[in-house]
């Protein structure tokens, strides 16, 4: 063959909209040139429900099961983020009972969401055996779920005032004894698994490299920002609920295994976080006084004066805001929904540009970024 | 640097941007501030780059139609900002003819900017001026009208697709 012939030409390659790795439905228009990923463009909107439309269309209690098909693998704290804001607006007291109960629901659901990401990722970098190890644990949380409100994801189960039902000796029996169960042994398992198989630091290590100014400058929030050294964490920095009160601390990226910001530094902040998580899980179950689990009042119905109020809390990909505009009816003016994961991917073209990435890369540093498809279009 | 109050804030501004703030409110569940929308661009570079605002982070932004004011049918952006360094945060609000609401874009101060006002603007409307790609982010590229206008009336059919309503 005339080797003066073959030539080698960049290509348009389209990722997605269905994709396995794209954990949803996204798309991203790669140039290539070659294996190298030259430039990407990333499309969204192919899960576009305009929550923020029905929710102008319903009335404040109503919402709720809207803002748990957002983010459908961290229901509880986009529950917990659009409560706090009417709360806030309405000036609703919380129970006490209600607010360790929301702790506790929040921070299981923050493993099962992690246990989720650890999982896939092992799946996106092309190990299949983590993935069955995640869902295992998972399911043990995804069951205690089930019983404390019949639900698995879409538990709308923390609601403006409170929570919806009482968490009771058995159900808190059997949290205790996931608790003893996961941690320590369990994550030590997962971390002798995956986080330091030297396969898997090879394809995460020095990838996907985060400056943490850049992060800042795109929004990024979560254990992405974290991934790349920035303390940052609502629940301490701005403590709502009972978090004030509760000791936990806060992993950060350090660059143990490459560049600090790296895929593998965000991976880890999730791996360190579940212990965190459970620790506060255990700290809530001791504490937990009697009392009512939901202000009577706003169990039945709510009406905020004429106001506006913004509201965040720290999700399991970041920090889930909710812009809520009253015009002292009882149905909302207007909703806005920050999702962390929206912010969290808008980085990704920037990635591909400033470094030279592989395609193979590409699905780790999406994986990395943790991205929920349902809150990016909501 | 430290944290300040919201007053400190205002203070801050309207010392380097005097004018450039035209209404305070701050009786409200959450204070905010109205600035001039000509104004806006250096508002921004100001709140981000003076070391005692340090509002590294732009939290969100929203849009909001309100047609039927007083004062005349109107458009608000409002922009939440969040200091990581000074542990404060500041609501900023612009508001704008109702008629052709513009103003200018922050992307190249706060990166994230880029897609909020992509979808300010395909779900209310607003104009972002400077924007280097202003379209739409989450409906269709063909679709019609901005959804989160008052007045918007859903299509009957969207390529053949039937808007059934049950």
């Amino acid at each position: 063959m005339n080797e003066a012939k073959i030539r080698t030409e960049e290509m348009l390659l389209n990722m997605g909209p269905q994709h396995p790795s794209t954990h949803g439905v996204f798309r991203v228009v790669v140039r290539t040139d070659g294996e190298l990923v030259l430039e990407s463009e990333s499309h969204i909107g192919y899960l576009h429900r305009c929550f923020e439309k029905c929710a102008e269309g319903n009335n404040y209690l109503q919402v709720v099961p809207y803002t748990d098909r957002m983010d459908y693998l961290c229901a509880m704290m986009n529950n917990w983020g659009y409560a706090a804001a009417v709360e806030k607006l309405a000036g609703i007291e919380v129970p006490e009972r209600a607010e360790y109960i929301r702790v506790i629901v929040a921070e299981l659901n923050r493993v099962a969401s992690h246990l989720l990401a650890f999982g896939t990722y092992g799946l996106d970098i092309g190990a299949i055996t983590p993935f069955l190890y995640a869902f295992r644990d998972r399911e043990r949380i995804l069951k205690i779920f089930e019983k404390l409100c019949g639900q698995r994801l879409n538990y709308s189960y923390v609601r403006v005032g409170g929570v919806t039902f009482d968490m009771t000796d058995e159900i808190l029996a059997d949290i205790e004894a996931f608790c003893d169960y996961f941690d320590p042994k369990i994550i030590d398992e997962y971390d002798n698994l995956l986080s330091y198989n030297g396969i898997f630091i090879s394809r995460t290590a020095n990838v996907g490299v985060i400056p943490a100014e850049l992060a800042i400058s795109y929004g990024v929030t979560g254990p992405s920002l974290r991934g790349s050294g920035v303390q940052r964490d609502l629940r301490r920095d701005a403590p709502y609920g009972i978090y004030d009160r509760l000791e936990f601390d806060v992993p950060v990226g350090s660059g143990e295994m490459g560049q600090l910001g790296d895929c593998w530094d965000r991976y880890m902040v999730r791996m360190r976080e579940m212990r965190q998580s459970i620790r506060l899980v255990r700290q809530a179950v001791k504490d937990i006084p009697e009392g009512p689990f939901c202000d009577k009042k706003a169990y039945r119905a709510v009406k905020p004066k004429a106001g506006e109020v913004y509201k965040r809390v720290e999700g399991a990909r970041g920090e889930v805001g909710f812009y809520i505009v009253s015009d002292g009816t009882n149905i909302p003016y207007r909703v806005k929904a920050r999702a962390p994961s929206f912010c969290n991917i808008s980085i990704l073209d920037k990635l591909t540009s400033i470094s030279n990435v592989m395609i193979a890369d590409l699905v780790a540093i999406i994986g990395s970024l943790d991205i929920v498809l349902g809150e990016v279009d909501r | 640097m430290a944290r300040l109050e919201i007053g400190q804030i205002i203070a801050v501004i309207k010392e380097k941007l005097p004018g450039a703030v035209v209404e305070e409110v701050l009786d409200g569940v959450d204070p905010f501030v109205v600035v001039k929308t000509e104004q806006w661009g250096e508002t921004a570079l100001l709140c981000r780059d003076d070391s005692r605002l340090g509002f590294d982070l732009l939290s969100c932004i929203s849009g909001v139609d309100y047609p039927e004011r007083e004062e005349g049918p109107e458009i608000e952006v409002i922009y939440h900002l969040d200091s990581m360094v000074n542990h404060h945060g500041l609501t900023i609000k612009v508001k704008l003819p109702r008629g052709d609401p513009r103003v200018a874009s922050v992307e190249e101060i706060w990166r994230t900017a880029d897609w909020h006002e992509r979808e300010t603007y395909d779900l209310v409307g607003v104009v972002f001026e400077g924007h280097h790609n202003l379209v739409r982010i989450l409906c269709a590229e063909d679709w019609v009208g901005h959804p989160l206008r008052k007045d918007y009336e859903p299509p009957d059919s969207f390529h053949g697709i039937k808007n059934v309503i049950y």
